[in-house]
């Protein structure tokens, strides 16, 4: 593989991804919206019902608003990299899967290729909401912006390889109805996004020790501890673990050989 | 040295086999039509030698470069216009092409002026800024042809390519094909069920229930069956007499 057309194939992929992003209006509206009336509404609810004790990294009682933010965070990286994913699926059903997989360059990185590029087109937007969470009173410090995009990029890859994987067992868009009730959601709501896991522990051990183990919480903790200057890094070593496992299980799903796609068949 | 050679290749879905020990071979600058009914197993065929499919049993051979050993070797050599469209809608026809040009490693500048070069052979270059959900079937079909050819392959595949065409449409986009064998020295492997498509001339696989039951020059099929016409050959040979 020569270095110039990898990286041109990558601008290519890049290029694409932006293009179809900025076309798809009513997707990039909702994917901003979404977090905000979360924020808007649900954490202004909370507030008077749910109280938090000073819990790491936090310095001292936050407002819900503040800790609920992270978790917002990594919701929209988790939207998105599910959107991805169904396109992916869309991509195949259409046919145009297989320009990507018929180009002259090995499967994993065209694969991986395809994942950095969603990633890349769902950072501004995470950007913008945590920009917008300012006027929420939700002010981390200014060098918090930057020490959390390695965060974002990693949790955001992490995601995005798990959707990837979602995308090559999946044989129909219909099915991307189940993966939304009983994938997206359920590894949402039993995360930290929302509620800090000794209030998971006082509803039940169980719920806590899945939250505990769900990689999402990772991604969440890993957002948050960065957007206030501190590193946490069990949650690095669980994400990036997560990341290649994921990823190295969509490369095999993709394989022309013992992937989905190998074994399903269209003929003529 | 042949563009194409595709030896013993055998590939199942599970217990179903639909592809056995199947060869055969196509020329540098010949037409080769691969002749068959739906479900004969062209587009299996084609996935194979694309790599879509690992060919468990078999070879493919594209320029005498190992589809197995080195597909991006093998892939650069082709262009692919699958059954199925696969324009970005979202797109416009340019950035389609130009998106593909980036998959096989063109400079921009390269890539911009191959697609209006392209594009303009096929007559469709005043649609070159129009989304291609805005094109006609036919337009699409020009544009995917375009974009088949921006990397210069030496080896062309077209799966069932004029499927939804009407018939001048058909007529003209094998004439541009035919072109792209005499002028480019392109190889053609053309997969069809339409008989019209072939010429006398053409080299002609049979495919039929996964097997090639006669393969040689067009011309020929119809003496060396003992029948009247390639109808009658065709027929004769898929059994559906």
């Amino acid at each position: 593989m020569k270095v110039r057309h990898a990286l041109r194939a990558l601008d290519g992929i890049l290029r694409r991804e932006m293009l179809r992003s900025l076309r798809q209006r009513a997707r990039l509206f909702s994917a901003i919206v979404r977090p905000l009336v979360w924020l808007a509404i649900f954490a202004a609810g909370f507030r008077s019902v749910l109280g938090l004790s000073i819990t790491p990294p936090y310095q001292t009682y936050v407002l819900y608003e503040v800790y609920v933010v992270p978790g917002l965070a990594a919701m929209m990286l988790l939207f998105h990299a599910m959107a991805s994913s169904l396109a992916m699926v869309y991509d195949r059903e259409m046919g145009s899967m297989r320009l990507l997989l018929t180009a002259p360059l090995p499967r994993w990185y065209l694969l991986a290729a395809r994942l950095l590029a969603s990633v890349i087109v769902g950072l501004p937007l995470v950007y913008l909401f945590l920009f917008v969470a300012r006027f929420w009173d939700v002010r981390p410090p200014i060098l918090g912006y930057v020490a959390v995009f390695p965060a974002l990029v990693l949790s955001g890859l992490m995601l995005g390889a798990f959707g990837l994987l979602v995308s090559s067992m999946s044989t129909q868009m219909e099915n991307f109805a189940g993966v939304m009730n009983f994938v997206i959601f359920p590894m949402f709501f039993a995360s930290t996004a929302l509620y800090p896991i000794w209030r998971l522990a006082e509803a039940g051990p169980v719920l806590a020790t899945i939250a505990a183990w769900n990689p999402f919480s990772s991604a969440v903790e890993l957002i948050r501890f960065a957007l206030y200057l501190r590193f946490h890094m069990v949650s690095m070593l669980v994400v990036v673990t997560c990341l290649v496992a994921f990823f190295l299980a969509a490369v095999a799903g993709y394989d022309p050989g013992r992937g989905l796609w190998a074994r399903r068949g269209a003929e003529g | 040295m042949n563009a194409l050679a595709v030896e013993n290749l055998c590939h199942s879905f599970g217990t179903r086999q639909v592809l056995q020990n199947v060869s055969l071979t196509v020329a540098q600058g010949r037409m080769c039509i691969l002749l068959g009914r739906n479900g004969a197993g062209k587009t299996t065929l084609f996935s194979l030698i694309t790599g879509l499919y690992y060919a468990r049993t078999g070879l493919v051979r594209v320029f005498d470069i190992a589809m197995e050993a080195n597909p991006s070797a093998a892939l650069a050599q082709m262009g692919v216009v699958f059954q199925l469209p696969t324009l970005d809608l979202d797109l416009t026809a340019g950035e389609n092409l130009r998106y593909h040009a980036a998959l096989h490693g063109l400079p921009t500048e390269l890539s911009k002026a191959r697609s209006r070069e392209e594009l303009s052979r096929l007559e469709v270059l005043d649609r070159i800024d129009d989304p291609t959900r805005a094109l006609s079937g036919g337009q699409r079909r020009r544009v995917e042809i375009a974009r088949a050819l921006m990397h210069g392959p030496r080896l062309m595949l077209l799966d069932e390519p004029t499927t939804g065409l009407d018939v001048p449409g058909r007529r003209a986009l094998e004439r541009y094909v035919r072109t792209l064998c005499r002028e480019r020295g392109i190889a053609v492997l053309w997969a069809t069920h339409f008989l019209e498509e072939v010429a006398a001339d053409d080299d002609v696989v049979v495919l039929d229930r996964g097997r090639v039951c006669w393969a040689g020059s067009a011309d020929r099929i119809a003496p060396d069956l003992g029948v009247g016409s390639i109808a009658e050959a065709f027929a004769l040979l898929t059994g559906s007499l």
